[in-house]
């Protein structure tokens, strides 16, 4: 059955990305990246590989998530492509 | 363009303390707990996932959690702007320089084992030689962190 919440893993993982890519909010955007970058290190996880799941909801879902945001704040919060 | 709220108060030039009293608590709450598990994540990294990036990244993440709640003047007791650039530097020196020790003893670059430590057997020598790299990597990692935040906040 882990499969099973690996395929699931897996497909909230793309409609995040696909959220974030798509999103005209940027703060929205931000936050489905962390969410990305958080699937990602769970889906590391679940393959045995614990040290670089670490690393990536580190710095992935925790680090650049606050720079996104800080950037956001210093400049405009709609996308306008 | 529609004006949303911004998502943390931010001054003409600097970050100012949120408007939200549990904002504030949550953060001044949360940052000692970040800070305990990044000490556990930097020390356990011989053995357990972990080590001086991850725990570095923790540690920074603690002071960005502050300086975003309470404000980028209130928190430069806790880790002042001026000293994340030198810092930064002082960990990559301890770096090159636990691997130059190794160097003047007679070894190979970053071979903690002939340290010149009598009372030490090889084993016990490879950890605390590791605990010094870590400690450098630690310390560049929390410093430039936070040099990039304040940099940001610089505009």
């Amino acid at each position: 059955m882990s499969w099973l919440i690996e395929v699931f893993l897996f497909v909230l993982m793309v409609v995040s990305a696909l959220v974030a890519l798509r999103s005209r909010d940027l703060l929205a955007a931000a936050v489905t990246l962390s969410l990305f970058s958080f699937m990602a290190a769970v889906i590391m996880a679940s393959l045995g590989a614990i040290d670089v799941a670490f690393t990536e909801a580190v710095v992935g879902a925790g680090a650049v998530g606050v720079f996104n945001i800080v950037a956001i704040t210093l400049t405009t919060r709609e996308s306008r492509d | 363009m529609i004006e949303h709220a911004r998502p943390f108060d931010l001054a003409a030039d600097r970050c100012g303390p949120s408007s939200s009293p549990i904002i504030r608590i949550a953060s001044r709450g949360l940052a000692p707990l970040i800070q305990i598990i990044g000490l556990y994540v930097f020390f356990h990294g011989h053995y357990s996932p972990g080590g001086g990036f991850q725990g570095g990244v923790l540690l920074a993440a603690s002071i960005i959690l502050l300086r975003m709640g309470l404000g980028f003047a209130n928190t430069q007791t806790v880790m002042p702007s001026g000293w994340t650039v030198p810092l930064g530097a002082v960990g990559g020196l301890i770096y090159i320089g636990t691997g130059f020790f190794a160097v003047l003893c007679g070894g190979n670059f970053l071979d903690y084992g002939v340290f010149p430590m009598p009372w030490l057997d090889p084993p016990h020598l490879h950890s605390y030689g590791i605990l010094f790299i870590e400690v450098g990597v630690t310390l560049t990692v929390m410093s430039t962190l936070v040099a990039i935040f304040d940099h940001l906040l610089d505009g």
